[in-house]
């Protein structure tokens, strides 16, 4: 061991911080290893007396005069092939890795595990030749890493070159040396399956592209109410049991994004086992491969290290940036980021610092910030297009929306699908609040919508849109002086609203064809609910009354549409808008005579 | 070497400052010798250089600053283990207090754990038949869960935790691997005696292991308390594959020593004054429920915290709801009507029913029936709110079916006697029965062709 470094010992402990005097070869951020067993902390503030560390494991046993040593790079993560269909830690352990090294169920601390597997061969296929002009980006390299996903290497930003060195197509390690370029000043770089990236810096990019492409997500409220473009950011608030697990189930499942990083932080670790077992058994309906093909999991549960939960976010969204940059579009599940807001609180707690509102840090806006500003769809710096989508799940105490985790994520996030305790108690999922929700996406999307579901589509949204919203003013009155008292063109809009709420906005995830909804049968949907609205209020301004129609048992039928009318089956409903207007033809002919 | 320092630098309130001590480790434990011959535990909960900060176990009360010799034991908090100490009545820190002698070690256990890797977890699947027709239909109890009891002060938690245990069928059949970890934390004599009479009485204590740290103990040692009795079950369940229910009462009091603990350290004060690291505290205890793989044992947990004042959005429950897999919340209302269990079924969840029920479980059916439950009492609630305001007379003919559906469902299928246990069949049959109070039209929850198959009309 270098004697150089030795000299820095722990001084102090306090939990996870623990500090070391009058040492000056640390920088700031610097990766170090506390201790005997090695463990992993972070450096986060340096005066000239005293350097304070993060450490990411439990520090029971550590004493001061324990030696600290100094990795000279930042917090980092290893990209490379065997990043997808694995389960980490908050900084990049591999947890399945672990527990064969270990032959334990529980984590013991200081677990020395490569990151990636290092023995594993990969089929590498070389796409470049000597004497290729390479820059930061560009691929060198492919190989097939799950039976979807192919990896593509990229030459790290920042290096750039003629190629002058490359093996033959064939089978190489994680670590083994495959191209070798040299750049202008002549030095020689040296490329393997893999590379480095600090966590905390965001990878480069060309340019950023307008958010005008939707994320599909088969999930009607969303799809239709509250659309989000692939690079968008929405944020998912919600008490406990208002169902944000299973929104975040739901989209990591069905959106159509190619990669999915799915961060547990802090969350229940039988949460993790669930999705687990679930995405293995999944069958993605696009590529008819298990979930966990296209899918990495940070799994940092509540009761693991609670520095290496502050990290888990940013292990997860750089992993994403590497696949975008490879030109795949990427989706962030980030369950919750209340819990990683809550691990700053505690470590800013540990350094004393001067807490701002409900003793969260002052830096708490910023940090969501840079966050949430690493999303976006892009144009690499190898000229391909990708995207990062963040969906972070939002945790606030008691409910309360007003809490600095929910406000500020709201400053930040484009999309905000507020779940609402008072849906999930009537079990309606998924439990997005339609009229305190938002998505800010709309002007952005609305071209393509209208490209491809044509202007109507657009169209029967607004009118949905007008019902509900009228609905919910009628509600008022409801409540005080009952729905008997109202006229029938009002209690059409009640009956209506009810129509849209169980038989479109609620969708049913354990059901086989609900589960999943394409665009063009949500379309359907609305036009054949619209259609029956307006034909019964031609009817109503003829002076039929309400009773009578609904007596037709039309509006019963068009809530169970969405499990009548398959999804393969959409011509179905071209016959119910058939049924719609002979049954109110037949009952105004009746009237009439 | 086994040092001693004397006298301490400075007191206040649990903890004890030393300087000058050289060698020591975090989270240490240490003996404090008094003069007067009596010795307490402390453990190091934080260090500058040679000077340490220790909390005193039991208080320091009698400690000054000259009359102490401290020693350090050079071990992290340990407890002894053996299948022995099943039957057993210990203190919050596990030291036998029931008289007879002390548990001979198997092995020692560190009380603070280590967290499972989630990857070595096995996904709770099989459910647990309590004979409670709320829970086992609408909010099914699974082997490994954690589902506390949101309760208040004066409500039925303690009954219904006891008729749990008495009820549940959570063993094999002749109840061999069955064992109940019960920590009480802060609560009265009188509650830790009815639960020790409730054991004796259905003959069970001999499968109890307690762990008492009642209103006037010490604070400190209330924090050690359910970390002893999750070390306990998890050295059962995963070593003796034992299905260990663990039933922690009253969270909150735990909490509010941790509170206690954490003024008296001079740290920054979170919401209502709650350490800031609260969440992380509370889940290095829910977490330690489940199952694992190469074991047949499981640890579920039912904690039961009393929410002050009712306020389901204290600290308190608000995060361990948001770590524990669901809630069953009792309700004042409903007790005061004289319904028992009191169970408010809206706010209450099971987070891991959805895959332990249904075919091959349950009934097939199970699902569907509890979301029309839910969703039809959900409408019950609206209907009643609107008969406060214009009068149950000029509800519309559909409401009023709502209110009669309310009552029912709330005297039948909520209420049942204390001793009463109702098979899972018995239950959802029931559930269907009231159903039938409705028109089928608003049964919007369910398939026709479920519903043709158990839908009937109910008739006085």
């Amino acid at each position: 061991m270098d004697n150089a470094n030795i000299k820095d010992v722990i001084y102090g402990i306090n939990g996870p911080v623990v500090t070391v005097k009058n040492s000056r070869s640390f920088s700031m951020m610097e990766m170090v290893y506390v201790g005997e067993k090695k463990l992993v902390g972070e450096v986060i503030r340096m005066s000239k007396g005293e350097t304070t560390i993060q450490v990411y494991e439990e520090t029971t046993g550590l004493k001061p005069g324990d030696a600290v040593v100094g990795t000279g790079a930042a917090m980092n993560v290893v990209l490379g092939p065997g990043i997808m269909d694995n389960i980490f830690d908050g900084i990049e352990r591999p947890l399945a890795a672990i527990e064969n090294a270990t032959g334990s169920v529980f984590i013991s601390r200081g677990v020395s595990v490569p990151s990636l597997d290092e023995d594993k061969e990969w089929d590498v296929h070389i796409t470049v030749k000597k004497g290729d002009m390479l820059s930061g980006g560009d691929i060198y390299a492919t190989m097939p890493e799950t039976r979807i996903i192919e990896h593509r290497c990229l030459v790290p930003p920042y290096i750039s070159g003629e190629v002058t060195e490359i093996v033959s197509d064939g089978k190489y390690k994680l670590n083994d040396v495959v191209v070798a370029i040299k750049d202008q000043n002549g030095k020689k770089h040296e490329l393997t399956l893999c590379q480095k990236w600090p966590i905390k810096t965001p990878r480069p990019v060309k340019e950023k592209l307008p958010a005008d492409i939707p994320l599909i997500t088969g999930q009607r409220v969303i799809d239709t109410l509250l659309p989000i473009s692939k690079g968008g950011t929405a944020a998912i608030p919600g008490g406990f049991g208002a169902g944000k697990t299973m929104t975040q189930h739901q989209l990591a499942k069905w959106c159509d994004a190619d990669i999915i990083v799915y961060i547990g932080c802090g969350e229940r670790g039988n949460e993790m086992s669930q999705v687990l077992q679930e995405f293995k058994e999944l069958i993605d309906p696009k590529s008819n491969r298990p979930m966990t093909d296209r899918t990495v999991l940070i799994a940092n549960t509540s009761n693991m290290p609670v520095a290496a939960r502050e990290a888990s976010i940013y292990t997860g969204i750089t992993l994403a940036e590497y696949y975008r940059d490879m030109g795949y579009h990427c989706a962030i599940m980030a369950d919750s980021t209340s819990r990683w807001a809550e691990a700053l609180r505690e470590i800013s707690g540990r350094l004393e610092e001067m807490p701002a509102e409900e003793g969260f840090p002052a830096y708490l806006p910023s940090r969501l910030s840079d966050f949430y500003e690493r999303a976006g769809r892009v144009e690499t710096l190898g000229g391909k297009q990708g995207s990062v989508t963040v969906i972070g799940a939002v945790s606030p105490q008691g409910a309360d929306f007003s809490e600095p985790v929910t406000q500020n994520t709201k400053r930040f996030t484009r999309c905000f699908w507020a779940l609402d305790k008072s849906l999930a108690y009537a079990r309606h999922y998924p439990a997005i609040n339609w009229m305190t929700s938002y998505s800010e996406y709309f002007t952005d999307l609305d071209p393509w919508f209208e490209k491809n579901q044509g202007k109507d589509f657009i169209e029967y949204r607004n009118k949905i849109t007008a019902i509900l919203q009228e609905e919910n003013s009628l509600m008022e009155i409801v409540k005080l002086i009952g729905a008997d008292v109202l006229p029938d063109d009002q209690k059409l809009i009640i009956e209506t609203a009810k129509v849209i709420r169980v038989g479109f906005l609620q969708q049913n995830a354990f059901h086989k064809d609900d589960t999943f909804v394409p665009l063009e049968k949500q379309k359907l949907m609305m036009k054949t609910i619209i259609h029956l609205y307006e034909v019964s209020k031609s009817l109503i301004a003829r002076s039929i009354p309400l009773s009578r129609i609904i007596s037709l048992g039309l509006f019963d039928k068009l809530i169970k549409m969405k499990y009548d009318i398959p999804n393969s089956k959409l011509e179905m409903f071209a016959d119910y808008e058939k049924e719609i207007d002979e049954a109110l033809n037949t009952t105004l002919t009746a009237e009439f005579n | 070497m086994v040092l001693d320092y004397i006298g301490v630098k400075e007191i206040n309130g649990s903890l004890i400052v030393l300087d000058g001590v050289k060698g020591a480790f975090n989270e240490e434990i240490v003996d404090i010798k008094l003069d007067n011959g009596t010795t307490r535990q402390g453990r190091i909960v934080q260090m500058d250089g040679e000077r340490i900060v220790v909390q005193v176990f039991e208080n320091t009360k009698g400690i000054s600053l000259v009359n102490t010799k401290t020693r350090l034991i050079g071990k992290p908090m340990e407890m002894p283990l053996s299948k022995e100490i099943i039957g057993r009545i210990l203190n919050g820190s596990g030291k036998p207090i029931d008289n007879l002698g002390d548990i001979y070690p198997q092995k020692m256990g560190n009380i603070n754990g280590t967290p499972l890797n989630p990857v070595s977890r096995v996904y709770p699947k099989n459910y647990i038949n309590t004979g409670i027709s709320t829970i086992d239909t609408l909010i099914t109890l699974i082997r490994g869960q954690k589902l506390p009891i949101f309760s208040g002060s004066g409500m039925k938690h303690n009954e219904l935790a006891v008729q749990i245990v008495r009820q549940a069928k959570i063993a094999d059949d002749d109840g061999k691997g069955f064992c109940v970890v019960f920590a009480a934390m802060g609560v009265k004599n009188d509650v830790a005696d009815y639960f020790k009479r409730s054991f004796e009485d259905f003959g069970v204590m001999n499968r109890v292991v307690m762990l008492l740290n009642l209103a006037n103990d010490p604070i400190i040692e209330r924090i050690l308390t359910p970390k002893c009795a999750l070390t306990v079950a998890e050295y059962l369940a995963f070593e003796h594959d034992m299905q260990v229910l663990v039933i922690m009462t009253d969270m909150t009091s735990y909490a509010e020593a941790l509170r206690e603990f954490s003024s008296s350290k001079g740290e920054i004060p979170g919401r209502k004054g709650f350490p800031g690291y609260l969440y992380s505290d509370l889940a290095s205890l829910y977490e330690r429920a489940g199952m694992v793989k190469g074991s047949k044992g499981s640890v579920t947990q039912i904690p039961i915290l009393t929410m002050p004042n009712d306020d389901i959005t204290h600290p308190v429950p608000d995060l361990t709801g948001y770590i524990t897999e669901g809630q069953i919340v009792l309700s004042r209302s409903l007790q005061g009507q004289g319904l028992y269990p009191p169970i408010d079924i809206l706010p209450s969840l099971s987070r891991l029913m959805k895959d332990g029920i249904g075919e091959g479980y349950t009934r097939a059916e199970h699902q569907d029936l509890a979301n029309q439950l839910f969703s039809s009492y959900a409408k019950v609630i609206d209907a009643r709110s609107l008969a406060s305001v214009i009068g149950a007379e000029e509800l519309s003919a559909i409401d009023k079916k709502y209110l009669e559906f309310g009552d029912a469902f709330e005297k039948r299928f909520v209420n049942q006697s204390f001793t009463e246990n109702r098979s899972i069949e018995q239950s959802l049959d029931l559930g269907w029965e009231l159903l039938g109070i409705l028109p089928k039209s608003e049964l919007d929850r369910v398939d026709d062709a479920i519903l043709d198959k158990f839908y009937k009309p109910f008739v006085d």
